[in-house]
């Protein structure tokens, strides 16, 4: 690994439309052969952002540099970035080797030279002797390797991929993801992708930067991102979570005692934030943090317990959920364990959920 | 299996497009063919044979003002094109919404009046007594009255001016429907403007452009207005030819072998512009 600075680094970049910011003091970097999400939902500022790395908008302030060298000003057909459209973009008009080619051929390379750099990274992506068919004749995972190929053949130094996983169905899409993260690590180039589905960026990414409103919430691993959101949205967008509303009751060294806005009492661990007494708060639990007791199971007492009727089992395989309405009206979200021990669970049993203070997370909420 | 009722439909559906091919295209049609294959060898006494189609090419005149009115409408259908592609470029991918209904509106105004008032138009703004002169006599830019009409150059004008709209159409519609992605594309792939236009733009638009030509060629060699009128007596266009033996000589077999060779000519020409383009007829007339 040579140490010569991230490959991408974006300073205080920021994009005003008309009446309003897309993009809002935005700043990271991303070290080269990092594969970097930027996660967000639809209308967050993501695609304007990508769109400016690849210069198709002007930021409106801030800075922004490729191998340490500024683009701003920098039109994209000069810059060392090469994108992936949303619909792809392959041209219809062309077959496969002449669209992997189209930018061997703007840069004034010998024929014999695009053809043999075509071949090869058309086997590459697993796509050998394809080159004379037409766009139309590839399924959707294969076009969908044509275009990374046609970006790769370039050897640009980042490669910027806006949802284009979208458009496939969802096994493809499964299948397409773990393939990409294996092409990001055999071309070793560093990979700026953008969407909207929390599962694309934690499967593929080194670290995810979760947008919201035209700013970044977190930037972390995939791993804190989930397990550790700085914020209440990153808590709530990425992955499954049970929100509460609640009220800081008592606080102690270790725990914040909650009451809900149900009426029932909480646990939780003390988080980064100095919470007062009286303070309005939301925490979010994620399903699987949720046990489920049989009736009757021995309890510490040190998690939080409550009874309740199974209100809905939702199955869906290994993600199958339970909800469980709690005795003051509110309905929980907990996993459903595949182990059988829950097998016969059913609509109106009395369960019991058991959470440990330390699963949840606990945001501060200004009182409106 | 197809019902007899829905057949029936298919029938009375078709009816209207059968009748009118049949009575106003086919049939007119074979008359002439046999109009034209007939000679005259004395009143009201004719004779099967092809010395109409002999006299068009022993006569220089003939077959000379044949071939100019090809190559003006061939020039006039590419300068509509040079013309045309700018402007349709223009509104399908520069303009958004309201701008582009206005601008495409624009270009049809003028055809809501008639080609007759719109060449008079030209007459008065050409002639030698009408805007152009005056206002170049104005500016001291010429001593005397100019007299621009009646000349290739006023011939060439009111043609281009007459079918523009036709080329304009089908180009708006197929550029409306090139994806703006490809073209980013393009540029992200190290494309220049140029290249971009040959090797995306101009290759998706091909069949907006084939069928544009064919439109434009078809009206420029069919017209007979705009020549006669913007190009005087000199004008020389095979339909004023027409006209004349039908009306003036009351030749019906040499004007009915002219309009024959009229449609081969038409037909071979698109013919080989659909060649040489690589387009098919029905793919280009379906796409636009």
């Amino acid at each position: 690994m040579t140490n010569t600075g991230p490959d991408l680094e974006c300073r205080d970049l920021i994009k005003d439309f008309d009446t309003f910011r897309a993009v809002d003091h935005v700043s990271f970097d991303v070290p080269q052969g990092s594969f970097f999400s930027i996660l967000g939902p639809s209308g967050c500022g993501k695609t304007t952002l990508l769109r400016m790395i690849a210069g198709f908008q002007t930021p409106s302030a801030g800075d922004l540099l490729i191998k340490g060298h500024s683009m701003i000003g920098v039109p994209p057909n000069k810059r060392p970035v090469s994108m992936v459209f949303q619909h792809l973009a392959l041209f219809p008009t062309m077959n496969i080797g002449d669209n992997v080619g189209f930018g061997l051929r703007q840069r004034g390379i010998s024929k014999s030279e695009i053809k043999t750099r075509v071949e090869k990274v058309l086997d590459r992506v697993g796509l050998p002797n394809v080159a004379e068919r037409r766009v139309d004749q590839l399924s959707g995972g294969q076009k969908q390797r044509v275009a990374i190929a046609r970006c790769m053949v370039l050897e640009p130094d980042v490669l910027l991929l806006d949802e284009p996983l979208g458009a496939l169905d969802l096994k493809l899409r499964e299948h397409m993801k773990v393939e990409l993260k294996a092409l990001q690590s055999a071309f070793n180039t560093t990979f700026v992708y953008i969407t909207h589905d929390q599962s694309e960026a934690l499967v593929m990414s080194d670290n995810i930067a979760v947008m919201n409103h035209g700013r970044f919430e977190q930037i972390g691993t995939p791993h804190d991102v989930y397990h550790a959101p700085d914020t209440a949205f990153v808590a709530g967008f990425v992955g499954d979570a049970n929100k509460i509303s609640a009220r800081v009751v008592a606080t102690d060294e270790r725990t914040l005692t909650l009451k809900a806005d149900g009426g029932s009492d909480i646990r939780v661990a003390v988080g980064r934030d100095q919470l007062p007494t009286g303070q309005k708060v939301q925490v979010f639990l994620r399903p699987e943090a949720i046990e489920l007791l049989p009736n009757g199971a021995d309890t510490d007492g040190a998690s939080n317990v409550s009874p309740g009727i199974v209100e809905n089992v939702l199955f869906n395989g290994a993600n199958s959920m339970v909800t469980v309405k709690g005795a003051d009206g509110v309905s929980w979200k907990a996993a459903l364990p595949q182990t059988g021990d829950f097998a016969s669970l059913q609509k109106g049993d009395a369960v019991r959920t058991r959470w440990q203070p330390t699963q949840a997370r606990c945001y501060p909420v200004a009182e409106g | 299996m197809v019902s007899d009722t829905s057949r029936l439909g298919l029938y009375l559906l078709l009816a209207p497009i059968l009748l009118w091919l049949t009575v106003l295209i086919i049939l007119p049609h074979v008359g002439l063919f046999f109009v034209s294959i007939s000679e005259k060898i004395g009143p009201r006494e004719y004779e099967t044979g092809f010395a109409n189609y002999a006299a068009f090419f022993t006569e220089p005149l003939y077959w000379r003002t044949f071939a100019r009115t090809a190559i003006m409408s061939v020039l006039a259908t590419a300068l509509t094109l040079i013309l045309g592609f700018p402007i349709a470029y223009y509104i399908a991918k520069l303009t958004r919404g309201r701008t582009k209904t206005t601008l495409f509106l624009m270009c049809m105004i003028p055809f809501w009046v008639s080609e007759l008032v719109r060449t008079f138009g030209w007459m008065i703004l050409l002639r030698e007594t009408g805007v152009f002169s005056n206002v170049l006599q104005y500016l001291g830019l010429v001593s005397g009255p100019v007299e621009m009409l009646y000349n290739d150059a006023a011939i060439m004008v009111g043609l281009v001016y007459t079918s523009i709209l036709f080329m304009v159409v089908p180009l708006v519609t197929t550029l409306d429907s090139l994806d703006d992605s490809l073209i980013e594309a393009g540029y992200d792939l190290g494309g220049t403007s140029t290249s971009i236009m040959r090797e995306i733009v101009i290759p998706h638009a091909m069949p907006g452009i084939v069928s544009g030509c064919i439109v434009v060629f078809m009206l420029s060699l069919g017209n007979y207005l705009t020549p006669i009128l913007l190009g005087g007596k000199d004008s020389l266009w095979f339909t004023g030819m027409i006209y004349t033996q039908f009306i003036t000589r009351f030749n019906w077999e040499l004007g009915s072998a002219f309009g024959f060779l009229l449609l081969a000519l038409s037909s071979l020409v698109v013919f080989l512009g659909l060649k040489l383009s690589g387009q098919s007829l029905s793919e280009t007339m379906g796409r636009s």
